[in-house]
C-alpha cells in the first residue's frame, strides 16, 4: 500500500473533528445526567405507562407498557400515512393529467389547484381544517345521515362497521385471487414473447378477483353485516354514535390537509413524466397501428412511469415525515405520544427521542427501498 | 346512424344548430347565475332533482349543436377548440363554469360584502361576513409578537436597512461588480447578524452591534487599498478580527460602563414572533443552509473514502427524519449535550437546527448539479493547472449552481413553509400568534379569519419567490 499524506491528512482531520465533536457531546450527557440524577437506559419501555390515548388501533389503557405505548403511536402514524398516501395518488393523478388536457378551463383549473396549495404552509392548513372548517359541522344530535349509514359531526366521522364471519375464508379467497393473476399475468408475458399471441389478462384477471369471494360468500359459509352508529344520549346536551367505526377529527383533518398538499407536487411529477415521453414515441406508435388506449398503456404509460416514479417515492417519503405535524392538532401519533406524553412523564430526553428518531430512519428506508427495488424492476433492460 | 345523422350539421342547417346551441347554452349559463347572484329558481316548477340537472343538461346539447369543425367563424371555432373538444369535456367544462359561478357570491360576500372592517372591539362583527376588524386589532402582534410597542421601531429599522443595504448590487457600478459576491457572502450576513441579534435584541450589548458596523464600515473602506489578488482572504478574516480587536482589546472596559448606563431596552428572544419571527428565522437558516450544503455536495462527490461516507450519513440523517422530531431534539435533547454553564438561546438553537436539516436537502440539489456536468468540465480545468479549490469555485460550482436554480428555490420554499414548526419549541411566528390569538376569549370564534390572512400572506411569499426564481433561471440559462 502506498500511503500519501495528501491523501490520508484531510480524511484524518475530518475523522478526528468528527470524533471529538462526538466525544464532547457524549462527555457532557454523561456529566449532565449524572448531575441531575438520570441514569441512561431502555428499562423504561416495560414498564407501566399510566396515560390514556384517546384513539387506538390496537387495545391500549393507562395498565399497559410504554412500548404498548410506542406501538400505538407507530401504528397510528402509519394509518394516516397510508390513508394520505393513497388519496393524494389519486388526486394527484388526475390533477396531473388534467394538467394536460387540451381543455382550457380543466387545465386552468388544475393550475390553480396545485399553485394554491402548494405555496400555504402544510401546518396552516391542519390548522385550517381542524380549526376553522372541521368546527363548523353539526353537533352529533343535528347531524343528517348520509347515504342513511353515515355521520360527519364535529366529533368526527361514524360509519358503519363490517362484522364477519369466517373472514378467514374470505381472505384467504382474496389471496388465491391475487397468486391466480400474478401466475396468468406471467403465462400471458411469456406466451406473448414466444408464440406472440395475447391473452385477455385485464378480464380474466378483473374476472377472478370477482367470482373468488363471490364463492366464498356462496360456498365457504362466510357472512357479512353492517353495524350502523346508532345515536346515543350521554347527558342532557352531549351526544354521541355508538357502534360502527368512528374516524376522530384529527385524523379527517391530518390526512385531508396531507394529501391535499402533497397531491399538488404528486400532480406535478405526474405532469413532468408524461410529458418526459417524446412525441416521437407516441407518433412511432401510432404509425405502426397502435389504437391510442394501446398506445397510452403499452408505449407511454412504461416510460413516463420510469420518470414518475423517482420523485413520487420523494413525496410519498415527505408525506410520511410531514404526518408528524399531527403533534400539532393532538392526533395521537409516534411524536405526540411518545416524543410527547411519554417524554414528559418520564424525563428520558435522549432514549425517546433517539427512538422516534430512529423510527423515522427505519420507515424512511424502507419505502425507499421498496421503491427503489420496484423502479429497478420496471427500468429498461440494457443489453 | 340516420339518428345521429339528423343530429349533425351541415351547410343548410348550420346557423340553426348555432342559434339553438348558443341559445340553449346561454339559458343554461344564466340559469345558474341567476340562482347563483340574485337566488332566483327559473326551473323551480319543476321537480327537486330536475330542476337541479337541467341547467347542465340543456348546457351539454348546447355545446353538442354547437360542436362544428371548421364552422368558418373564429370564436366559435377557438372555442370548440379550448373548452368543447367532446362530449367528456364538454361535461367537465360546464361543471367547472357551473362550481365558479356558484362560488363567486359566497366568497365575494364573506369577504367583503358582509364583512365588518371599522371599529375597533368585537361587538361591530355581527354579520355573517368575515370580521376583518379582529386581524387589525391584531395586527401589530401578527406582525411583531410579543414585542413591546413602544420599540417595535427597531425591527422596522432593522428590515428597511437591511432592504436597503440588499438592494446595493442593483446600483454598484461595473467597477465594484466583482465584489458583490465577496459582499453578498460575507458582510452582509455579518451585518445582518449584527441588526438582528444586537439591535433588536437590544440591551447592554448593544455596543456590541455598534463594534459591528464599526468594523464593517472600516473594513470596507481599508478594502479599498488592499491589492485585488489579496482581497478575497482580506475580507474573510479582516472584519471578524476588527470586531474581536474592537470588542475584547480596545476601549473594552469603558464601553461595558456605557451599555451599562445607556443603551436601548433588552427585550427577549421569546417575546420575538410574528411575521418579522418568519423572516428572521427564514433569512438566518438561508444564509447559512447554503454553505453547509455546498460543503456536504462536496463532501459526498469527495475522493477521500471516509470524507464521503461521513458525508453520506450527515445528509442520510437529516433527510431522514421529520423536522419536528430535530426541533424536538434541539429543545429537549441538545441542552444535555452542551456543559452544565453553557446556555444557548432557544432561538439560536431553532437556527441551527433548521440550517442542518435544509443543509442536507441543499445538498442533494446541489449533488445533482455537479452529477449533470460532463466530466469535460473537470478534466479542461485540471489540465489549465488548476487544484480542487480553484477548479470547484471557478470552474464547477458557477456551472452546476446554475442548473440547479429551480432545485434550490424550491428548497428555499420549503424552508419558508416550515418556518411555522417553531411553535414545537415555543416561539410563535405568525401561525402561532394566530393560535395564541384565536384562544382569547374576548375574540373567540374568528379563527377562520385569522387562518385566511396567514395563508394570503404566506402565499404572495411563496409565489413571489417561485416566481423570481423562474425569471432568475431564464437569465442564467445558457445553452450547451
Amino acid at each position: 500500500m502506498n500511503f500519501k499524506l495528501k491523501d490520508i491528512g484531510p480524511q484524518l482531520m475530518t475523522v478526528i473533528a468528527v470524533v471529538l465533536v462526538f466525544g464532547f457531546f457524549t462527555y457532557n450527557a454523561q456529566v449532565n445526567m449524572e448531575n441531575r440524577g438520570i441514569d441512561f437506559g431502555f428499562g423504561f419501555l416495560s414498564q407501566e405507562s399510566s396515560f390514556d390515548v384517546q384513539f387506538s388501533l390496537i387495545e391500549y389503557d393507562g395498565s399497559h407498557s410504554y412500548f404498548r405505548a410506542y406501538l400505538v403511536g407507530l401504528l397510528n402514524t402509519i394509518l394516516v400515512s397510508v390513508i394520505g398516501i393513497i388519496l393524494a395518488t389519486i388526486l394527484g393523478v388526475i390533477v396531473g393529467i388534467a394538467r394536460l388536457s387540451p381543455n382550457y378551463l380543466i387545465n386552468k383549473f388544475a393550475a390553480f389547484y396545485v399553485e394554491f396549495f402548494r405555496n400555504i404552509p402544510l401546518l396552516l392548513q391542519i390548522f385550517f381544517w381542524y380549526f376553522a372548517a372541521l368546527r363548523a359541522l353539526p353537533l352529533p344530535q343535528d347531524a343528517e345521515a348520509m347515504f342513511g349509514i353515515s355521520y360527519l359531526t364535529i366529533k368526527g366521522l361514524f360509519v358503519p362497521a363490517f362484522i364477519w364471519q369466517n373472514s378467514n375464508i374470505f381472505f384467504y379467497s382474496i389471496v388465491a385471487a391475487i397468486i391466480a393473476i400474478i401466475v396468468i399475468r406471467t403465462r400471458a408475458k411469456k406466451k406473448q414473447e414466444t408464440q406472440g399471441t395475447q391473452t385477455p389478462v385485464l378480464l380474466i384477471s378483473i374476472g377472478l378477483i370477482l367470482i373468488l369471494p363471490l364463492l366464498s360468500f356462496l360456498i365457504g359459509g362466510v357472512r357479512l353485516s353492517f353495524e350502523i352508529p346508532v345515536l346515543k344520549q350521554l347527558a342532557t346536551t352531549s351526544f354521541i354514535y355508538e357502534g360502527g367505526v368512528s374516524l376522530p377529527p384529527e385524523l379527517i383533518a391530518l390526512a385531508l390537509s396531507l394529501s391535499l398538499y402533497t397531491a399538488t407536487f404528486i400532480a406535478e411529477c405526474v405532469r413532468a413524466g408524461i410529458q418526459g415521453v417524446g412525441k416521437g414515441q407516441k407518433e412511432a406508435a401510432a404509425s405502426i397501428g397502435l389504437t391510442p388506449n394501446q398506445v397510452l398503456k403499452l408505449v407511454v404509460m412504461p416510460q413516463a412511469l420510469r420518470i414518475i416514479i423517482p420523485p413520487t417515492t420523494n413525496q410519498y417519503l415527505n408525506l410520511t415525515k410531514n404526518s408528524s405535524l399531527a403533534a400539532a392538532i393532538a392526533y395521537p401519533d409516534l411524536v405526540l405520544v411518545f416524543a410527547g406524553t411519554a417524554l414528559m412523564q418520564t424525563g428520558k430526553a435522549i432514549e425517546i427521542v433517539s427512538i422516534t428518531m430512529f423510527t423515522y430512519l427505519s420507515l424512511s428506508i424502507s419505502i425507499s427501498l421498496f421503491m427503489n427495488w420496484y423502479n429497478n424492476k420496471i427500468a429498461i433492460q440494457e443489453k | 346512424m340516420s339518428k345521429i345523422n339528423f343530429l349533425k350539421p351541415d351547410k343548410s342547417n348550420l346557423y340553426t344548430f348555432l342559434y339553438l346551441g348558443s341559445f340553449l347554452f346561454f339559458v343554461s349559463v344564466l340559469d345558474v347565475l341567476l340562482n347563483s347572484f340574485f337566488s332566483l329558481n327559473l326551473t323551480g316548477f319543476l321537480p327537486g332533482f330536475l330542476s337541479f340537472l337541467l341547467p347542465l343538461i340543456l348546457g351539454f346539447i348546447g355545446l353538442f349543436f354547437i360542436r362544428i369543425e371548421l364552422s368558418g367563424i373564429k370564436q366559435l371555432d377557438l372555442l370548440n377548440k379550448h373548452i368543447n373538444t367532446n362530449n367528456f369535456n364538454a361535461v367537465l367544462s360546464l361543471l367547472i363554469i357551473f362550481i365558479i359561478l356558484k362560488s363567486i357570491p359566497p366568497i365575494l360576500s364573506w369577504f367583503f360584502i358582509d364583512a365588518s372592517f371599522a371599529g375597533d372591539s368585537k361587538d361591530v362583527c355581527t354579520g355573517t361576513g368575515a370580521c376583518w376588524t379582529y386581524i387589525k386589532v391584531w395586527m401589530r402582534r401578527f406582525m411583531y409578537g410579543m414585542y413591546p410597542n413602544g420599540e417595535q421601531w427597531r425591527i422596522n429599522l432593522s428590515f428597511i436597512a437591511l432592504a436597503l443595504l440588499g438592494s446595493v448590487g442593483f446600483f454598484a457600478t461595473d467597477k465594484f461588480k466583482k465584489y458583490l459576491t465577496l459582499y453578498y457572502v460575507i458582510i452582509y450576513p455579518f451585518i445582518a447578524f449584527l441588526f438582528i441579534f444586537f439591535f433588536i435584541s437590544g440591551g447592554p450589548v448593544f455596543f456590541d452591534f455598534s463594534y459591528g458596523i464599526i468594523a464593517a464600515i472600516l473594513s470596507i473602506i481599508i478594502g479599498f487599498f488592499i491589492p485585488s489578488k489579496l482581497k478575497f482572504y482580506y475580507f474573510l478574516i479582516i472584519p471578524f478580527a476588527l470586531y474581536i480587536l474592537l470588542k475584547y482589546f480596545l476601549f473594552y472596559e469603558e464601553l461595558i460602563e456605557l451599555g451599562k448606563l445607556d443603551g436601548l431596552n433588552w427585550v427577549e428572544t421569546g417575546a420575538w414572533g410574528g411575521l418579522s419571527l418568519t423572516f428572521i428565522i427564514s433569512f438566518f437558516c438561508l444564509i447559512f443552509c447554503f454553505p453547509i450544503g455546498m460543503a456536504f455536495a462536496l463532501g459526498r462527490r469527495s475522493g477521500f473514502p471516509l470524507i464521503r461516507y461521513i458525508s453520506i450519513g450527515f445528509i442520510e440523517f437529516w433527510r431522514g427524519v421529520p423536522l419536528i422530531t430535530v426541533l424536538f431534539m434541539s429543545a429537549v435533547m441538545f441542552p444535555m449535550f452542551l456543559p452544565a454553564d453553557f446556555f444557548i438561546d432557544k432561538l439560536v438553537r431553532c437556527i441551527i437546527a433548521i440550517s442542518l436539516f435544509e443543509a442536507a436537502y441543499v445538498a442533494e440539489v446541489i449533488r445533482g448539479g455537479l452529477q449533470a456536468l460532463p466530466r469535460g468540465q473537470y478534466e479542461a480545468a485540471k489540465s489549465l493547472g488548476m487544484g480542487y479549490w480553484r477548479m470547484h469555485i471557478f470552474v464547477i460550482l458557477p456551472q452546476a449552481l446554475k442548473l440547479v436554480i429551480p432545485g434550490i428555490a424550491n428548497t428555499f420554499l420549503a424552508l419558508v413553509k416550515d418556518t411555522p414548526l417553531i411553535f414545537v419549541v415555543g416561539l410563535l411566528e405568525i401561525v402561532g400568534m394566530l393560535n395564541l390569538a384565536k384562544t382569547n376569549p374576548e375574540w373567540l370564534g374568528f379563527a377562520m379569519e385569522g387562518y385566511v390572512f396567514a395563508a394570503i400572506i404566506f402565499w404572495i411569499i411563496c409565489y413571489a419567490m417561485s416566481k423570481y426564481s423562474y425569471t432568475l433561471e431564464q437569465k442564467y440559462k445558457t445553452d450547451r
